[in-house]
């Protein structure tokens, strides 16, 4: 098994949790000390430095959250000399202000860091060559994966994005074996690939892709396998935390969060607790090096659970699911957190229905009440009233065992639940309160 | 094999319990020129099932198909009833001392004789049943063509 940087990467636990602690302690005591953000934000929450005597006392601090930094646009949150920045990234500011990050040099150093195990943990070194179809500029996708290549060894083409025909020409001459892009673009160049009668798995070497940035499913990786015998990892970062940086290793069970880099939490969305190894929430996490814009206990406002069990692959760090939604997206059905990507995933395991659904929730009283519109599959029907009756039981119960509060399930005809072209809105919520 | 030949194709389609539906798939029928000879709607909670016998199985399967039905051929038995009271009593009774189990039935009269029309378990074996109890099976070519 390939690491980019071994020891560091198996380090025992109690170690790594030491070293964690030490790393916090240092962030802690500069933040304290240098940034009246956070100085007062400490302040308000009744945390001193001394406060913070173990890894778990983070638990102590204060949340930051995509605001701060758009209250504080554009630069308001550096915390070192400004002639010490190297570079700034900048969001697109499509959900509102956009939102600036600045580097250190040791910051770009810890990014292309992670991104140098990550790929490591792919399976990419030396040798290969990698291809990186993400946007390069404001967005953090290109250089991202860029340096954290060049750090690892390999041989980058900073290929960026669109012209789908000179990717392939580029992927053939050049003997591309890896590839960073987004998930859509690689089921795209699939298709392209196929038009100018390029079969991928025979014609190219290309057999690994990084694929981030967009949500996507187990499903798709298996597609993307079938169609081009190249095997997908999910990539997981965010221009806050610095940009790409955690990836599946080759035991493609959860992306791996470098321990001495980020400390990651799983909190409830609505309280702010932690949550237990397993349990779905909001991801948290703390960028433990961070120089020029410290992020504490950033929530990330993505759904997903930690893996409790130990991976496979000998690396020590904890690991995430995919994304599962957004925050955003939460209901909350009689005091239980409900995720429409939560009923989307317990619905897929029935073969009998399509993906589509609809989500009504109506106040009852004092009570909630959830309807769930599934569709069956037109080779599902059957001529036998308790059969369909029974689906419809075995749906309600699938999803009282995933979600923990009980729906009511409406067999829908096929085809009769709305399409969405661009994002679904699959919950109509029509609660007073 | 041979007791085929009275398997009626019935046509079970999946609907919404909802006004107009009964309205939208009668016009389909209608369109593609499909006559029906003997129909019934089961209701569950949210949904139903449509039953229907018609003369042309196939025209309908590929229409409702098209508009993106849910639905299903399934065979079906047609037993001869005289026409007269009691008739139901017999063939019931018949069907009841043989022992065959009726998942549902529906009944309608055509010319000289009712039929009922009965879902059974294995029409494969009820047939030779019935057949040999006495009773008259009305043969699938004269509703399907």
């Amino acid at each position: 098994m390939a690491y980019y940087n071994e020891k560091i990467e198996t380090l025992p636990k109690a170690e790594l949790e030491k070293l964690q602690y030490q790393e916090l302690k240092v962030l802690v005591d500069r933040l304290y000390a240098k940034s009246p953000f956070y100085h007062d934000k400490m302040k308000a929450a009744g945390v001193l430095p001394s406060d913070i005597k173990s890894i778990s006392d983070i638990t102590k601090l204060p949340f930051m959250r995509k605001t701060d930094l758009r209250d504080n646009y554009p630069d308001k949150l550096v915390c070192c000399p400004k002639e010490d920045l190297v570079r700034y990234h900048v969001s697109s500011g499509t959900t509102g202000k956009p939102t600036v990050v600045a580097y250190t040099k040791n910051d770009l150093d810890t990014w292309s860091e992670a991104v140098a195990r990550s790929l490591a943990s792919c399976g990419i070194g030396r040798g290969d060559v990698l291809q990186v179809a993400y946007g390069y500029g404001l967005f953090t996708g290109g250089l991202g994966l860029h340096y954290g290549g060049e750090k690892l060894g390999a041989t980058v083409i900073p290929a960026s994005t669109g012209n789908s025909e000179r990717q392939i020409e580029l992927i053939q001459d050049l003997e591309t074996t890896a590839i960073a892009c987004t998930p859509s673009y690689f089921v795209h160049l699939i298709d392209v690939a196929k038009k100018i009668g390029v079969d991928i798995s025979k014609d190219t070497k290309l057999r690994t892709a990084v694929l981030g940035a967009e949500p996507w499913s187990e499903s798709m990786r298996r597609y993307i396998y079938d169609q081009s015998g190249v095997t997908a990892h999910n990539i997981f970062g965010t221009s806050e935390i610095s940009g790409p940086m955690f990836t599946d290793c080759q035991e493609l069970n959860g992306m791996h969060i470098s321990g001495d880099i980020a400390y990651t939490e799983i909190i409830d969305p609505e309280t702010g607790e932690s949550l237990p190894a397993g349990e779905k929430g909001e991801l948290t996490m703390t960028i433990l090096t961070k120089e020029a814009i410290p992020m504490i206990r950033y929530r990330i406002g993505d759904i997903t659970s930690i893996f409790p069990d130990e991976c496979p692959c000998g690396r020590t760090s904890p690991r995430i699911d995919r994304l599962q939604g957004r925050v955003d997206d939460m209901l909350v059905i009689r005091g239980i957190n409900v995720f429409p990507s939560a009923v989307e995933h317990a619905l897929l395991r029935l073969p009998e229905l399509t993906s589509h659904f609809m989500l009504e929730v109506t106040r009852n009283g004092p009570l909630d009440d959830m309807l769930v519109k599934v569709e069956l599959k037109p080779d599902a029907m059957t001529d036998s009233i308790n059969g369909l009756i029974g689906l419809q039981f075995r749906v309600e119960r699938t999803l009282r065992d995933a979600l923990n509060v009980s729906a009511k399930v409406e067999l829908c005809p096929p085809n009769s639940l709305p399409r969405f072209e661009g994002k679904a809105k699959r919950v109509i919520d029509t609660r007073v309160f | 094999m041979t007791n085929s030949k009275y398997f009626i194709k019935q046509l079970s389609i999946f609907s919404e319990n909802k006004s107009g539906k009964l309205a939208a798939i009668a016009k389909i029928f209608q369109e593609n020129q499909v006559n029906i000879h003997a129909f019934s709607i089961a209701e569950a909670n949210s949904f139903g099932v449509v039953r229907a016998i018609v003369d042309k199985p196939d025209v309908a399967f590929a229409a409702f198909s098209k508009e993106n039905y849910a639905l299903q051929y399934t065979d079906v038995l047609g037993v001869k009833m005289a026409d007269v009271p009691g008739g139901l009593f017999e063939a019931a009774s018949t069907l009841g001392n043989i022992g065959i189990n009726i998942e549902y039935a529906y009944a309608f009269r055509t010319g000289e004789f009712g039929t009922l029309i009965v879902k059974v378990s294995n029409p494969e074996e009820a047939v030779d049943k019935i057949l040999a109890a006495g009773l008259e099976l009305v043969p699938a070519t004269d509703y399907n063509f």
